[in-house]
């Protein structure tokens, strides 16, 4: 200790004191302030720097997420539009088929209702026909049978015998 | 018989010596377990040591 | 780190030339051991004291006379009125100056006045001279170091701070060694310590006291160095600035850490007070003397096996020396480092320690 205080120089001490605090206010002045705000700016810059780029990313990003959503949309709507005609024209067959199916059926109809009819007046003509063709017969033979006398007596005798018995 | 003041500043020179050479093996044990934390660490154990050579200069001064 | 690899060199080819010099310092003394002994040790005392005229070396002649290089220093004196004379007229200490009708002499680094021109310096019984001392202000060795420091310093950074107006906020040519180191002393050290909201102020503090405990103490190993900080007046200086620093941006929570420490009983409170009240001093004291002791020791050490080399006088421990000298000169150089570094940790530490608002508790 005695040593250390022995060791002491007032003088020394003046003027380091005088010149250390004079080299603080100076170079506060003169290089610390500016080269710390020179670093500070820099740092700053730097750092906007990377916030505006992290942004454009960002923005980059979002912009790629839209295309990405329009081109999802653009392909669901072509899948839509594609659906839609292929049910169009899925429903035009079906009905193009119905139609036609109905059409065949009709005039399948129409030409049985005119089998049908035509039948019906064939067989009226087969029956006037076989009436006239009976009747005739009928007419021949009749004439036949009623040429002669005796037997036109006998047949009527025939008829009435059978009046009576049917009335009594 | 009177101790002289020196063997007392040489015994708190040895305790101080054993002081830094214990936080210096901390700081590498610790150092070895977390080699992302050396910075800090060092830092801490700079502080500490400065601290007990603090002690032993005043004991040394003292004598 | 890249700043102190590039001055290895430098320092070692230093190194070498302190080797050579000190070697001319032993010429015409080689007889004699224990003369020679005497001499190292007179040589590394005179070496750590300050001195009136900046001498590079010296040696003595076959005759018998001493040869001194370099230049004197002025001296200033006040005692009864201010006296300024050159240094020479002491002729290296060893003849006593008269001016204006007063004589002084130089004992032991520091100017007495004696009676006359053949005045002796009187010591008691402790060898303490009991001499009248005028209050000395001359600009000795170390005063010079530090005026050259104080002129290296203001002038890089000078140039350092203007290359990058010139340059649009880029660092230039020197400015790209300092500006990572005066970034890792407002990165490192600042802010852990201090905290992002207050470092600021402490910043040019901190950035000139690291890099002028770091100059001197590289000056220090130079040959033509005078170890600035092995005197403790300039330590003490430092410490006495850290510490006033440290008071006056005290807050109340600092003060009330101090004298009324939260959280512990009243009768804790009452041994604490003086206790955090000393530790207030002890700090600074522990930073001016961890400063002081290790440049100190670390010259004298360097310089003790420095002077082994001409004491063996032989191959093998000459060469042991020599290596052994230096190793210890590298690991001088890492010092300087280390003790400007610590200095600096600390001090931002204390200011930490003053501006610390403690809502964690």
């Amino acid at each position: 200790m005695e040593e250390l205080l022995g060791g002491f120089s007032l003088g020394l001490f003046f003027w380091q004191a005088v010149l250390f605090v004079a080299l603080i206010l100076l170079l506060k002045k003169f290089a610390w302030k500016p080269i710390l705000d020179s670093v500070n700016d820099r740092e700053e810059g730097i750092k906007n720097a990377l916030d505006s780029a992290e942004k454009a990313k960002l923005e980059m990003e979002n912009l790629q997420a839209d295309n990405q959503k329009l081109l999802k949309e653009a392909r669901a709507e072509r899948e839509t539009m594609l659906k839609e005609a292929r049910d169009i024209k899925n429903k035009m067959i079906e009905d193009a088929k119905g139609e036609a199916q109905e059409q065949a059926n009709k005039l399948i109809q129409q030409a049985q209702a005119a089998i049908e009819s035509e039948k019906k007046a064939a067989m009226a003509e087969l029956k006037n026909h076989v009436a006239g063709l009976s009747l005739d017969i009928a007419e021949k033979v009749v004439r036949d049978e009623l040429s002669n006398k005796d037997k036109q007596l006998k047949l009527v005798e025939t008829m009435l015998g059978e009046k009576s018995l049917t009335e009594a | 018989m009177e101790i002289p003041a020196i063997v007392g500043a040489g015994l708190v020179v040895i305790g101080a010596g054993i002081g830094i050479g214990k936080i210096g093996g901390s700081a590498m044990e610790a150092i070895a377990r977390q080699p992302e934390a050396t910075g800090k660490i060092q830092t801490a154990m700079l502080i500490a040591a400065a601290l007990i050579e603090g002690i032993g200069f005043a004991a040394l001064f003292a004598v | 780190m890249r700043r102190k690899i590039s001055l290895k060199p430098i320092t070692l080819l230093l190194l070498l030339v302190t080797f050579v010099s000190f070697g001319k310092e032993q010429e015409g003394h080689g007889e004699q051991k224990t003369d020679q002994k005497t001499e190292i040790k007179e040589y590394i005392q005179h070496h750590l004291q300050d001195s009136y005229d900046f001498s590079l070396f010296s040696y003595t002649t076959e005759t018998g006379e001493h040869k001194h290089f370099g230049f004197p220093l002025p001296v200033i004196l006040w005692d009864n009125g201010l006296k300024v004379f050159s240094s020479s007229k002491f002729h290296h200490g060893e003849t006593v100056a008269e001016v204006d009708g007063s004589f002084y002499k130089v004992h032991h680094s520091k100017i007495y006045k004696v009676d006359g021109a053949d005045g002796q310096i009187i010591e008691d019984d402790h060898h303490h001279a009991t001499n009248e001392k005028p209050l000395d202000f001359s600009i000795t060795k170390n005063v010079t170091m530090i005026m050259m420091v104080f002129l290296i310093m203001f002038f890089m950074f000078k140039r350092m701070a203007s290359a990058y107006k010139k340059n649009g906020g880029m660092p230039k040519g020197m400015g790209r060694f300092l500006e990572p180191i005066v970034l890792y002393v407002r990165d490192e050290i600042a802010i852990p310590n201090i905290g992002k909201k207050h470092y600021k102020r402490y910043m040019s503090y901190l950035l000139t006291v690291f890099f002028f405990v770091w100059i001197v103490n590289l000056f220090g190993l130079t040959p033509i160095g005078m170890n600035v900080t092995n005197n403790i007046a300039v330590t003490f200086c430092l410490a006495i600035i850290t510490y006033l620093i440290t008071t006056f941006s005290g807050n109340k929570n600092y003060w009330k850490h101090i004298f009324w420490m939260p959280g512990v009983p009243v009768p804790m409170k009452i041994i604490l007070a003086p206790i955090e009240l000393l530790g207030t001093f002890i700090k600074p004291f522990a930073l001016m003397i961890r400063l002081y002791a290790n440049i100190t020791a670390g010259h004298i050490v360097l310089m003790s096996i420095i002077g082994m080399m001409f004491v063996f006088n032989n191959w093998l421990g000459s060469s042991l020396s020599f290596l052994l000298a230096f190793v210890l000169g590298i690991l001088e150089l890492l010092v300087a480092a280390l003790q400007a570094y610590i200095f600096t940790v600390l001090s931002a530490l204390y200011f930490g320690m003053a501006v610390e608002e403690h809502d964690h508790h």
